[in-house]
C-alpha cells in the first residue's frame, strides 16, 4: 500500500515538475518575446516622447520668440515714443504744465529702464520775440526739463541740454497753431 | 523925447545882440539845427561834374562820382537833392569852377551847391570839389583829391565827410560798415556791407546757424554766436588777420557787446545754469560776472563812456530794459511801458537807447532817453521791426523789418523819418550791427 502511495506521490510531484519545466521553458521563451516587445514598445514610446519633447521645445521656442518680438516691438515703440513725444510750453514761459510733467514722467521711466542711454534735451521757441531772447528762453526750457528728470532720480550726466531758440521751428506757419507746436522741448538719443 | 531915445537905444541893443548871437553860433552850425536836424531838408544842387580834359573815361567818372556824392548826401536825411532837369547851367560850358554865377542856383531854390571837376590820366584820378552857400555867395569847403581810379568812392565819401563836419560839427559815418545776418537755404551766415548797402560780402562760412554780429570799437573784430560745433558758441574774429578765440562753455554763449575803447566785451553765458552777463577779455577769458539775479539776463549794450551798461532782464516777470552803473553796481529799470522790451542799443551820443518793444505779437522800434523820459515809437503797423543799431554819429538807426514779407535791413533817421530799405539779398536778412568809424578806410 505504502509503495503505491509513494509512487503516486512521486508521480504527482514529478509530472507537474516536468510540466513546470516545460512551462518554465515556455515562459522563458515568452519572456524573451515580451522583452523584445517591451523594448520595441519602449523604443516607440521613447521616440514618441522624444517627438513630443521636440515639439514642446519648438513650441516653447516659438512662444519665446514671439515674446521677444513683442518685447522688442514694445521697446521700439517705447523708444519711438520717447523720441517723438514732445513737451510744450506757454508763450514766454519755461514752466512745466501738468501734461508736460506727465510726459516727462514717462520719459523718466524709459530712462530708468535703459540705464546706458544718454540723451540731449532741445529747447525751442516760436518765432515771436527776438532771436537772442529766444535763445535764452530755449535754454531755460531745456534746463526746466532736465531739473525735473533729475528730481526723478535720473543722473544729470546722462542729460545734455541745447537751445535752438526760434531757429528750428517744426511748423513755419505764422499763426497760434504753428507757434504752439514750436514752443517745445524735444529729446534725442546720443 | 526921453521915450523916443529909450526906444531907439533899446532897438539898437536888441539888434546888436542878434548880430552877436549869430556870430556866437559858429561857422557852419546855422545850416543844420542839431536839436531838430531832420525838421527841414536843405535844398542842395549837385550838377554832373565838369570834365577837365574830356574823354570817355572822364565822362564816366564825372557822372558816377557826382551821382555817388548826391546819393551819399541824400542818405544822411539832411538834404533835399534838387532835380538836375531844373538846372540852368551846363557844367561842361563853365570855363572856371572857381567862378560861380550864384543867381543861376538861388533862382531854382538851391541853398547849397556842390561843384566838381574830374580828370583821369594814367589810371590816376583827380577830383576838385567845392561846397558853396549860394545865398551868401560863399565858398564853404574846397578840396582837391588825387588817387587811383578804384579809390573814387573813397574820395567822394571823404569829401562828404568834410561837408557833414562843416555843417554839423560831426564827423558823420561815411567810413563805416554794417554787419548783418543773411539766411539762405537754411543756413545763417554773417555778411558785411558798406554803410549805404554797397558791396555786400560774406564773412562766415559755417554752413550752420550763425547769429548776432557785434563790432569792436576799433572796427577790427567781429564777435558772433555760431552753432558750427553743434551748440551756440561765441566766436571772436579778427577780420583782417586770421586769428581769434572761441568761448564754448556749456549752455548758451550769446549777445556779445564790446566795451568802447577796450579789448573787452560783455556777453551772456548760461554755464552756471542761468543766463547771466559776464565781462570777458578779447581773448575769451572771464573777468567777472555783471548780473546777479536769477532769471534771464542778456543783450548788454554799453554807454559810449563805458560807465553804464543797458541790458534785458526778466527779473520783474517780463523782459524789460535795465541800466547798470558799472562803478556803483546799482541797477535801475528803464522801461515801464509794454510787456516785452528787448534788444537795447545805446546811442553813440550817449543820451538815448533804441530798443524793440513787442505788442500784439509784433515788434516795433522805440527810442527812450537814458532818464526814462521822452519815449517815442518809430515804426508803426509795418510788420515786425527788430534789432535797432545806431550809426556812429547817432543820426541814423539801422534795423530789420518784415514789412515787405521777407525780413530786410532798413535804415531811418533817429526820429523815425525817411525809412528805406538798405539792400536785399537772396533769402532773409536780420540782426544788423552798425560799425564804428573805420580808421583805415
Amino acid at each position: 500500500m505504502r509503495k503505491k502511495l509513494l509512487i503516486n506521490l512521486a508521480m504527482v510531484l514529478v509530472i507537474p515538475g516536468f510540466l513546470f519545466t516545460v512551462s518554465c521553458a515556455k515562459k522563458t521563451i515568452k519572456d524573451d518575446t515580451s522583452l523584445v516587445q517591451e523594448a520595441e514598445d519602449e523604443a516607440a514610446a521613447k521616440a514618441a516622447a522624444e517627438k513630443a519633447r521636440l515639439e514642446e521645445m519648438a513650441r516653447q521656442r516659438a512662444i519665446e520668440e514671439q515674446r521677444l518680438q513683442d518685447e522688442s516691438e514694445r521697446m521700439a515703440s517705447a523708444r519711438d515714443l520717447f523720441l517723438n513725444e514732445n513737451i510744450f510750453f506757454e508763450f514766454d514761459s519755461a514752466v512745466l504744465l501738468a501734461e508736460a510733467q506727465a510726459i516727462l514722467k514717462n520719459k523718466g521711466e524709459w530712462l530708468m529702464n535703459n540705464p546706458d542711454v544718454t540723451v540731449t534735451i532741445e529747447g525751442h521757441c516760436d518765432e515771436r520775440g527776438t532771436n537772442e531772447y529766444n535763445l535764452a528762453l530755449g535754454d531755460r526750457r531745456a534746463a526746466s526739463a532736465k531739473t525735473f528728470l533729475m528730481d526723478l532720480g535720473i543722473s544729470g550726466s546722462r542729460l545734455n541740454c541745447i537751445s535752438y531758440g526760434e531757429e528750428r521751428p517744426v511748423d513755419p506757419g505764422h499763426n497760434e497753431e504753428a507757434w504752439a507746436k514750436n514752443r517745445r522741448g524735444h529729446f534725442t538719443i546720443n | 523925447m526921453k521915450k523916443y531915445y529909450i526906444k531907439t537905444i533899446g532897438l539898437i541893443i536888441i539888434a546888436s545882440f542878434m548880430m552877436v548871437g549869430t556870430g556866437i553860433c559858429g561857422a557852419g552850425y546855422d545850416y543844420i539845427d542839431i536839436t531838430h536836424p531832420f525838421l527841414r531838408k536843405i535844398p542842395i544842387a549837385i550838377p554832373v561834374f565838369k570834365e577837365i580834359y574830356p574823354s570817355d573815361a572822364t565822362k564816366h567818372l564825372s557822372k558816377t562820382a557826382s551821382d555817388l556824392l548826391a546819393e551819399t548826401l541824400e542818405f544822411t536825411g539832411y538834404f533835399k537833392i534838387l532835380d538836375r532837369d531844373a538846372f540852368l547851367v551846363d557844367m561842361q560850358t563853365v570855363t572856371s569852377l572857381a567862378n560861380v554865377n550864384f543867381y543861376n542856383w538861388t533862382s531854382i531854390g538851391a541853398e547849397l551847391l556842390v561843384t566838381g571837376g574830374g580828370l583821369i590820366q594814367n589810371n590816376q584820378v583827380e577830383l576838385e570839389l567845392r561846397l558853396y552857400d549860394t545865398f551868401k555867395e560863399k565858398l564853404l569847403v574846397g578840396k582837391r583829391y588825387k588817387g587811383l581810379v578804384k579809390d573814387q568812392r573813397k574820395i567822394v565819401r571823404r569829401f562828404c565827410s568834410e561837408i557833414i563836419f562843416f555843417l554839423t560839427g560831426n564827423k558823420g559815418f561815411f567810413n563805416s560798415e554794417i554787419a548783418f545776418v543773411s539766411k539762405n537755404s537754411g543756413n545763417k551766415e554773417i555778411y558785411v556791407c558798406e554803410f549805404d548797402g554797397y558791396n555786400p560780402r560774406q564773412i562766415t562760412h559755417t554752413k550752420s546757424i550763425t547769429l548776432s554780429p557785434a563790432w569792436s570799437s576799433d572796427g577790427k573784430w567781429l564777435a558772433y554766436t555760431s552753432y558750427a560745433k553743434g551748440k551756440p558758441d561765441l566766436y571772436l574774429k579778427h577780420l583782417r588777420q586770421k586769428r581769434g578765440a572761441v568761448i564754448s562753455k556749456k549752455g548758451i554763449n550769446i549777445t556779445p557787446a564790446w566795451v568802447p575803447n577796450k579789448f573787452e566785451l560783455a556777453a551772456t553765458l548760461s554755464f552756471s545754469g542761468d543766463p547771466e552777463i559776464y565781462l570777458l577779455t578779447g581773448t575769451g577769458k572771464i573777468i567777472k560776472r555783471l548780473t546777479k539775479k536769477r532769471g534771464i539776463d542778456l543783450s548788454p549794450t554799453w554807454s559810449p563812456d563805458a560807465k553804464h551798461m543797458g541790458f534785458v532782464s526778466k527779473r520783474s516777470g517780463t523782459p524789460q530794459i535795465y541800466i547798470k552803473d558799472i562803478s556803483s553796481g546799482a541797477v535801475k529799470r528803464l522801461t515801464f511801458q509794454g510787456r516785452y522790451n528787448t534788444q537795447p542799443s545805446w546811442s553813440p551820443k550817449g543820451d538815448k537807447l533804441a530798443y524793440a518793444g513787442m505788442e500784439n505779437g509784433h515788434n516795433d522800434i522805440f527810442v527812450i532817453g537814458i532818464d526814462g523820459q521822452g519815449l517815442i515809437q518809430l515804426t508803426h503797423d509795418q510788420g515786425d521791426n527788430e534789432a535797432p543799431s545806431w550809426s556812429p554819429d547817432g543820426s541814423l538807426i539801422v534795423f530789420s523789418s518784415t514789412r515787405e514779407g521777407l525780413s530786410r535791413i532798413y535804415v531811418m533817421t533817429s526820429y523815425g523819418t525817411d525809412q528805406r530799405r538798405l539792400l536785399a539779398l537772396e533769402g532773409e536778412q536780420t540782426e544788423p550791427d552798425w560799425s564804428p568809424r573805420m580808421v583805415n578806410n
